[in-house]
């Protein structure tokens, strides 16, 4: 099935400059429908009010962190589908793990590319 | 055991001081129960008696000299002075990574803007070029991160610095009577050496006009 270009994406993380950033990226990858949140309380809030089709959150937040985002969105009937990478700059393999086990799509670690930005995009939400 | 040869008196006292103070103590308190100890041996003293005195004599003065090494590396100074400097500058790090990367973006945004105007083959460049000083934006999030961490490391050495403080109040009250700084003395003139500091946080710095001003008033 064909991507929705036109798609709610909600991106969250509590650094403006890194949200601003990924606006950018993901107009140049032609996705232009982009919300944004800086924790997970204001994050999970925009969730339960509107669909999207994507979540690209950072972990490390207050008060709400990206892993409990990720917990309360797989708990939650109406949004516990939704396709969430989580990106970050935790990268020990027990974040791995615990993203992993609380049903995170994919993940990315900080400093990326585009290119590692679209890649993972695809693998979560098909060729585009 | 040695216990058993121990003058009845001092056992007491000993006694006393482990209800006190229990089996540790503070490190401000040491010398006081050391003393206090001292205090108690009088009279007729024995061989072992004797020792033990010498022992706690040799350990009062040892503790005397540590207060004294410890209060002249003025902790206080380093909690009340360097550290909230520290956490400044790293503040001011953060905050002008983060104005010139908004910077760059701005600029770059306005070149992916003329993407439309120009054909496809110079878009594709410039679509290229714009990615890739996205991504290298993204240093301010890395660089930002890792600061807060060391701001929060700071944080737990002011901790301990303060319970240093605490435990060495008197000495370093003490030590700071005995030695006054030299830049609190009047009349002292600045070296190069303190005219070298880098650059100011923004709320201190002055601007080009008040420079200017000052310059004008040398005319």
């Amino acid at each position: 099935m064909a991507v929705d270009m036109n798609m709610k994406v909600l991106i969250v993380d509590d650094y403006k400059t890194m949200l601003r950033i990924l606006r950018n990226l993901l107009r140049q990858l032609n996705f232009g429908n982009v919300e944004d949140a800086t924790d997970g309380t204001m994050a999970l809030e925009k969730l339960r009010e509107d669909d999207y089709g994507l979540v690209i959150s950072d972990w490390n937040m207050e008060p709400m962190t990206g892993i409990e985002l990720l917990r309360h969105v797989r708990g939650d009937e109406k949004l516990k589908h939704l396709p969430f990478i989580m990106i970050t700059a935790e990268s020990k393999s027990e974040n791995v793990i615990a993203a992993k086990e609380a049903g995170v799509s994919n993940y990315i670690v900080k400093p990326f590319n585009a290119e590692t930005l679209k890649g993972k995009m695809v693998s979560v939400l098909g060729d585009f | 055991m040695a216990s058993q040869n121990i003058n009845p008196e001092l056992a007491v006292r000993l006694g006393d001081l482990r209800e006190k103070h229990g089996d540790s103590v503070k490190v401000g308190d040491i010398s006081a129960v050391v003393e206090s100890m001292m205090a108690t041996m009088k009279g007729d003293l024995s061989a072992t008696d004797i020792e033990l005195y010498s022992e706690l004599e040799a350990l009062a003065q040892y503790i005397h000299a540590a207060k004294a090494d410890i209060a002249a590396l003025r902790p206080d100074e380093v909690k009340d002075d360097y550290l909230p400097t520290a956490a400044d500058e790293l503040d001011a790090i953060v905050a002008a990574t983060e104005k010139a990367t908004n910077t760059i973006m701005d600029a770059t945004e306005q070149i992916e803007g003329l993407m439309d105007k120009v054909d496809p083959e110079d878009a594709s460049v410039i679509m290229e070029a714009t990615s890739t000083i996205y991504e290298a934006c993204g240093f301010q999030d890395i660089t930002g991160q890792r600061t807060t961490k060391v701001v929060k490391a700071l944080k737990d050495i002011e901790e301990k610095i303060d319970a240093l403080v605490e435990a060495f109040g008197s000495e370093i009250e003490k030590f700071k009577n005995d030695n006054p700084k030299a830049d609190e003395e009047s009349g002292r003139e600045l070296t190069d050496e303190d005219l070298l500091e880098g650059p100011q946080l923004e709320e201190q710095a002055q601007t080009q006009e008040e420079i200017d001003a000052l310059l004008a008033t040398f005319d």
